[in-house]
């Protein structure tokens, strides 16, 4: 009894910090600090890249960036404009096919399947799988099936199709994670007033995990934004200097026109791609921020 | 016995009223669609193996599958073309172990210092700015690696380098997948119980000494699960190196020279308008197989790691 009372009174007593007397050994301390660069590598790292394209793209951040359309022949002038249309295209479709197949699917392995059956086994490690598969891959799969067998060829929805199983599995995790962070008695309470099983996830359990799929769905869908190498493969690469009229249309996004202007040799195109390239990172920041601040936002405590 | 019998009936009778009084045929309906949207993973796994598959067959038929996995010689564009892969393994293989030089010290240091020294401001600060280096699209990786890496630093140490170098795309992606190792093992060894550090200091172990022989060891399948899954990553990555690392198929180990990678061939040779049958086009889908099975068999592996991880800790 009295041993507890002491441990009431004087808890910090017991930190290991002053259990391992004054001072921290040299080799501890060299450690941490070596510890704490590995960690300064990145973070300096992704500050020099982000100081670098500002700088290099800033003599051409400004509205002829996003008013004129790429040209070989004029690049003190020249846009990206069918570029960012393209990418507003090509994600809008994305999302429309990825977001309901994804919330579908983790809906039905959340709330439906019966747990740990060899068949939910199956789905989950193969949704995993899926997950780390090279993107290039999907690009040999959009182009052997969207694009020549079911002949969409080199257009919007090809791209669009791809992207979506591209990003299908990240929206699954990351919605079956939101849908595991709503207690169990929410859905007890719902089913126990006579709601069906349906009615119990549709009315109860969804609403409830909204904030935590709109944060994942963001999230995936900057990364498919950034995607490019798939596209290669998709016809992104071709000139175009147009804005896509049609879900058929021909299409290019911006990390493509980024990725033609860093292969061509004059400095001029150099200095294009950087402000391409800073126009891109703002868009996915901006994302990523309200992503975040939905999380933040919206977060509940049950 | 009589008294029981009207009880026992009036439960049954109460049992069944509380059941549906008529199936819900809508009910199995929405269930069928949300299993659909389930199985289209499974098909997706599927398409893509079907789809490599059947023109790799093709393509074994008219190369035999030894001269491709063993040919030292890949010239796909030339009249009587070569198709010996070991160039392009060898271009992914020295720019992986770049990648990997890089990324594993710094992605297990970053992993070590955010779980078991950082305070909770600085954790708060530095993990959502690895979660931003994550996601900078890799093409902004790429013209980094060309433009800043090898033109701006590399020439200077390296007078000799190429414009397009292993070097520039192997030290780049390293960069890319450290948040991929650092955040898993990060995971891996929030997880240990913190049971095991307690035992350590009580000990008077110091805090160095906790986290490599108690943390680590106790971590370590979560932690190679993280490294398997960034080599896996680093071998699938497509814009670094097409960018970087140029597009000259060598069978050489200098990383100060141009390679060309299995990821880069299928890009750059699918980026052009190959007809359907032709053995360039077949070509894709056989170095897009080996990809594949090459990553599959690492992603297996990673994700049984991890289960297993999680099944000792909870």
């Amino acid at each position: 009894m009295s041993t507890r009372q002491s441990l009431e009174q004087q808890p910090q007593s017991f930190s290991p910090q002053s259990l391992s007397g004054k001072g921290t050994p040299l080799r501890d301390r060299i450690f941490m600090w070596a510890l704490f660069l590995a960690l300064a590598v990145g973070v300096f790292t992704l500050a020099v890249l982000l100081i670098y394209v500002t700088v290099k793209g800033w003599p051409r951040l400004d509205l002829r960036l996003i008013t004129n359309m790429p040209s070989v022949r004029d690049p003190e002038n020249a846009g990206a404009q069918s570029a960012l249309t393209g990418s507003i295209w090509v994600i809008t479709f994305t999302a429309l096919i990825a977001l309901p197949m994804g919330i579908m699917a983790a809906l039905y392995l959340e709330e439906f399947a019966r747990p740990s059956s060899k068949f939910q086994r199956f789905i989950e490690v193969n949704i995993q799988n899926l997950a780390a598969v090279p993107s290039i891959v999907y690009g040999i799969l959009g182009l052997a099936v969207f694009a020549r067998a079911l002949a969409l060829g080199q257009s919007v929805i090809t791209a669009s199709m791809t992207l979506a199983l591209l990003v299908l599995p990240v929206i699954i995790i990351s919605t079956r994670e939101a849908l595991r962070a709503v207690p169990r008695s929410i859905r007890d309470g719902s089913l126990a007033l006579g709601a069906t099983e349906w009615q119990t996830a549709y009315r109860q359990t969804l609403p409830a995990a909204v904030p935590g799929i709109a944060t994942g769905t963001i999230l995936a869908l900057s990364r498919a934004i950034g995607e490019a190498a798939p596209l290669l493969l998709l016809g992104a690469v071709s000139f175009i200097t147009f804005n896509p009229d049609g879900v058929l249309s021909n299409y290019t996004t911006m990390p493509i026109q980024i990725f033609n202007w860093t292969k061509e040799s004059r400095e001029e195109f150099q200095i294009l791609a950087a402000a391409t390239i800073v126009l891109l990172l703002v868009i996915l920041l901006a994302m990523n921020f309200i992503a975040i601040w939905i999380r933040n936002r919206t977060q509940k405590r049950w | 016995m009589s008294t029981i019998n009207p009880d026992a009936t009036a439960l049954t009778a109460a049992a069944n009223s509380l059941r549906r009084s008529k199936p819900h045929y809508g009910e199995r309906v929405i269930r069928g669609l949300l299993l659909l949207a389930a199985v289209v993973s499974v098909l997706t796994t599927f398409g893509i193996v079907i789809s490599l598959l059947i023109p790799s067959i093709e393509f074994f038929t008219e190369i035999p599958i030894g001269d491709f996995l063993f040919g030292t010689t890949w010239t796909p564009l030339f009249m009587n073309g070569e198709f010996g892969v070991l160039p392009l393994v060898s271009g992914t293989l020295v720019i992986t172990g770049i990648a990997i030089i890089v990324a594993i010290p710094l992605g297990l240091g970053s992993a070590i210092y955010l779980s078991e020294y950082a305070s909770l401001r600085v954790r708060k600060v530095l993990k959502p700015t690895l979660e931003v280096l994550a996601g900078i699209p890799t093409v902004v990786f790429g013209f980094f690696a060309l433009e800043f890496l090898t033109q701006l630093v590399l020439v200077k140490i390296f007078p000799g380098i190429e414009v397009f170098n292993a070097l520039s795309a192997g030290i780049i992606m390293g960069i890319m997948i450290i948040p991929t190792i650092a955040s898993l093992s990060e995971d891996a060894m929030a997880a240990v119980p913190s049971g095991l550090r307690d035992g350590a200091y009580a000990l008077g172990s110091t805090k160095r000494q906790t986290a490599m022989k108690v943390v680590i060891p106790a971590a370590l399948s979560g932690i190679v699960a993280a490294f398997v899954l960034g080599i896996s990553r680093a071998i699938g990555e497509t814009m670094i190196v097409t960018i970087a690392a140029g597009l000259q198929p060598q069978l050489t180990l200098n990383p100060l020279q141009g390679m060309q990678t299995m990821t880069s061939y299928i890009a750059a040779a699918g980026s052009g308008d190959l007809a359907t049958g032709s053995i360039e086009y077949k070509s894709i889908f056989a170095v897009g197989l080996l990809l594949f099975i090459l990553t599959f068999i690492m992603n297996v592996f990673s994700i049984r790691l991890v289960r297993r991880f999680r099944q000792v800790y909870q």
